[in-house]
């Protein structure tokens, strides 16, 4: 596994078929992801994950909207994903992160793993990071350890 | 109530925003500022830095002290925590996402049982 790379599981009290739902179906993902998806379960399929930090209903001009693109689609079985890329431009490794879902039955369950790797993918160097810091439009939990690396370099006149 | 996953998963959004992000530079580099001298620096307007400045707030991540007819902002570090702690987040992050499936998933299972047993599988 990549330094840059997180994987955790869970057993489940559902059938794959129930979690396949939970986790492809756009109703759904904004019930355990983001606070609106528009995305389909299909690979190929290009979306958007949505955060309102101002609430549902609220000011849309806070919103956080994060692309996403469905590479893999095998229905109960595995589901992967490639988000952050910058708006506009097709995600590839130099510019997102790939998260992957396996479903494996297990007795009466299922055992849910996610695996999410090239989290630093844009920002292995300072040319990346520079990169980054211009061009990256949205971002997420990898955006929020690009910055604590960007805070820390920095000298720390905000701190009293 | 306030939970730890709410208030991390607000921390999140806060910084998910490419605006919200350089007013945290332009804080950073200035030490402080006030909304109007912030405005200045983005192309946004001045009400828009004020609503972004009270997310970032709300959050923590900066803090606004009023200095006479004015508020000047100012990042707080301590909230921006170590670096290293990236990884463990995003690790903390995908296990009570996989927390929400699961109980999402469960509740869809039970509710299918109660109705159709005693079929397992639903659609």
């Amino acid at each position: 596994m990549a330094a840059d790379s997180v994987e955790r599981e869970i057993l489940i009290e559902a059938s794959p078929e129930v979690v396949w739902g939970v986790i492809t179906e756009p109703e759904q993902i904004s019930r355990w992801f983001s606070d609106e998806a528009e995305v389909e379960g299909r690979a190929g399929v290009d979306g958007t994950l949505t955060w309102k930090p101002g609430g549902r209903g609220g000011d849309k001009e806070l919103d956080s909207i994060v692309p996403i693109r469905v590479v893999v689609a095998e229905p109960f079985r595995r589901f992967s994903f490639r988000w952050n890329h910058p708006q506009g431009a097709g995600p590839d490794e130099s510019n997102s992160a790939l998260v992957e879902f396996s479903l494996t039955e297990e007795a009466d369950r299922t055992r849910l793993r996610v695996l999410e790797s090239g989290i630093d993918a844009v920002t292995h160097d300072d040319e990346g990071k520079a990169r980054y810091l211009q061009e990256h439009e949205h971002g997420w939990e990898k955006h929020l350890g690009e910055m604590l690396d960007y805070v820390a370099s920095k000298p720390r006149v905000a701190a009293r | 109530m306030v939970t730890a996953v709410a208030e991390d998963d607000a921390l999140w959004a806060a910084v998910a925003d490419p605006t919200r992000r350089r007013v945290l530079d332009a804080l950073l580099e200035r030490g402080e500022a006030t909304t109007t001298i912030l405005a200045e620096g983005l192309p946004v307007t001045r009400q828009a830095v004020a609503k972004h400045l009270a997310v970032l707030n709300r959050v923590g991540l900066v803090a606004g002290q009023r200095r006479g007819r004015e508020v000047r902002y100012a990042v707080r570090p301590e909230r921006l925590d170590d670096a290293s702690e990236a990884m463990a987040r995003v690790a903390a992050q995908w296990d009570r996402r996989l927390a929400r499936i699961k109980r999402l998933a469960e509740s869809v299972q039970a509710e299918a049982e109660s109705i159709s047993n005693p079929t397992r599988r639903v659609q």
